[in-house]
């Protein structure tokens, strides 16, 4: 089956400029003929692109609203970012209380989904040498590591993430108390990101998502708002404790498992940073490691409504407001007990390498290196790639050629130019 | 000999310089993973280039870092200008260092270096000369 992307290219806006080149982390995209084109194999939709696009031709697919009404009953998994939108928010159970105001008949909090993950990668991290772990929660981190850094597949933590164990708790829950069939019931998580899209057609460390469908956080905004000013509270929530709302922001996710030595880092240029001192060893007393594809971690999201840093800041008001309550909120011991290891495992997808013989790739590198060493090497991207070295690249693969580049056209002109008056001047 | 390789890179390495130091391991490491080295190969050559850079640029006047390779062998030599380290065997030893304060602040000298590189390669060769210099050749095996 071939790899869904939720971000691609709106064909008609795209001007053809160089924007988005430098910006992406794995060097997915190439401008051919006036239009920038994404390489599938090494997409990880971060959304990188999307955020610096100045004409939106970069667009993230997600599912309709209007999709819900293929079932007949429909469960809204919010992502604990959503909570930060709203300017004037009275209460996360305001919001909550909206989500069904809208059209769902449950709601189900993802916070919820990372309660039980903070407690399942905590009794992992107790129980393993294999150091450091790295969070499955970012689909774009998981991603990057099978594109970039395959090497660290097996240090990805080996525990769900907290959409998918809120999906499927969701709908055990939703057919046991209803007795209704789970085929009648759709699970849609209200998303912040591309990527966690994507992870809903191409799930990470299952064969089928529990989720049915994914909406963006955009696309509900307004809907959701105008309900919550009519909202009469119905929602009896939230049941996710604070550590658990607290996922939406970078350092949430190791605070809430709880581990001294552990580290979060987030936006993906500073993810790879990272990633390139584990793999190389620099870290050996890491124990956990926490990497979020967007600054200010799932409340940057490129799906968002709001700036990531008021988002963050209401976060905080309403955690507060919830915080008075008494006690915090526990998971049960069937939430603790249920199995919400990986079905599957990941697998690598290296996406960089040239060839798949290495004698060949050899060769292949040694010409990239002597025509990298006849480009100007400005990487100005006039070529369509982002690199003189990814020009070099795509020469020697055979989908670009050296006049390519204008520099390197100009001088032919040049000499052409050159050739020309020499000609005329021996006839005379 | 010298011609069967079919990559030959060479890297400068200068001394002191903290914010250059890792870049030669790194691009070291964006050739391993383009040709498509097995990825827990890719790792074991990165940690041996970056203790061999690091080495390098906190202990010599200077060097390079060379990596060579065909489809059997890869070769990374670490060859610098410097003072030489007078006992070999005793730098070999873990938790050994003289590396100087400046590099100790930078959570560098831990005395793990040298014993790290020979542990990663499959062949591990030491030279050196008081006041001239030390050359390093690791072989990793591709196959």
């Amino acid at each position: 089956m071939q790899y869904f992307h939720s971000v691609t290219l709106d064909q008609t806006k795209c001007k053809g400029c160089t924007n988005c080149l430098r910006k992406c982390p794995t060097e997915a995209i190439r401008v051919r003929e006036g239009k920038a084109m994404i390489i599938p194999q090494r997409c990880i939709d971060c959304g990188e692109c999307i955020r610096t696009c100045p004409y939106h031709a970069k667009v993230a697919t997600t599912d309709d609203f209007a999709s819900i009404n293929k079932f007949q009953y429909r469960i809204a998994l919010p992502a604990p970012a959503l909570y930060g939108q709203f300017k004037s928010t009275q209460s996360i159970q305001q919001i909550l209380s909206g989500l069904l105001g809208v059209g769902f008949d449950e709601v189900y909090e993802v916070a919820r989904g990372a309660d039980v993950v903070s407690k399942a990668v905590a009794a992992k991290l107790g129980a393993t040498d294999n150091k450091p772990l790295i969070s499955s929660a970012c689909p774009a981190v998981v991603r990057l590591i099978q594109v970039r850094f395959p090497e660290l597949i097996g240090n990805i933590v080996d525990v769900l993430s907290p959409m998918e164990v809120a999906a499927k708790n969701a709908k055990e829950e939703f057919c046991e108390k209803h007795k209704v069939p789970v085929e009648s019931v759709g699970v849609f998580f209200i998303t912040p990101c591309p990527a966690k899209m994507t992870s809903v057609r191409n799930p990470i460390g299952l064969k089928k998502s529990y989720v049915d469908g994914a909406i963006s956080i955009v696309e509900i905004y307004g809907l959701l708002s105008a309900h919550m000013k009519r909202s009469d509270f119905t929602f009896g929530g939230p049941n996710a404790s604070l550590k658990g709302i607290g996922w939406a922001n970078s350092g949430g996710e190791i605070s809430a498992v709880g581990n001294s030595s552990a580290l979060a880092v987030d936006g993906i240029h500073e993810v790879i940073q990272v990633l390139e001192e584990i793999e190389n060893g620099k870290l050996p007393n890491l124990t956990y490691f926490e990497g979020l594809a967007c600054h200010g971690g799932c409340m940057g999201g490129p799906l968002t409504f709001e700036n990531a840093y008021v988002a963050k800041n209401r976060l905080r008001t309403l955690m507060a407001r919830a915080a008075e309550r008494e006690p915090e909120i526990q998971i049960t011991a069937k939430e603790e007990q249920q199995d919400i290891s990986f079905a599957q495992y990941i697998a690598e997808q290296p996406a960089m390498k040239l060839d798949e013989n290495i004698t060949k790739a050899m060769y292949m590198l040694e010409n990239i290196e002597r025509i990298t060493a006849e480009l100007p090497g400005m990487d100005c991207g006039s070529c369509g790639a982002p690199t003189c070295r990814a020009l070099a690249e795509d020469i020697v693969k055979g989908n670009a050629t050296e006049m390519d580049c204008v520099f390197r056209l100009k001088e032919r002109v040049k000499n052409l130019a050159q050739q020309m008056i020499d000609l005329s001047n021996m006839k005379k | 000999m010298a011609n069967e390789y079919i990559i030959r890179e060479k890297y400068l390495v200068i001394a002191n310089d903290f914010n250059a130091a890792g870049d030669a391991s790194a691009s070291i490491k964006t050739t391993l993973k383009k040709i498509g080295v097995n990825s827990a190969l890719v790792r074991r050559i990165s940690i041996a280039a970056y203790e061999a850079e690091l080495n390098i640029a906190i202990h010599s006047e200077g060097g390079e870092m060379v990596l060579l390779m065909n489809k059997e062998d890869i070769i990374l030599q670490a060859n610098d200008h410097g003072p030489g380290i007078p006992d070999v065997s005793l730098a070999m030893k873990e938790g050994y260092s003289t590396a100087p304060e400046t590099a100790r602040m930078l959570g560098f000298g831990a005395g793990m270096g040298l014993p790290n590189m020979k542990r990663c390669a499959s062949d591990f060769q030491i030279t050196s000369e008081v006041g001239k210099g030390t050359n390093i050749q690791m072989v990793f095996k591709v196959a």
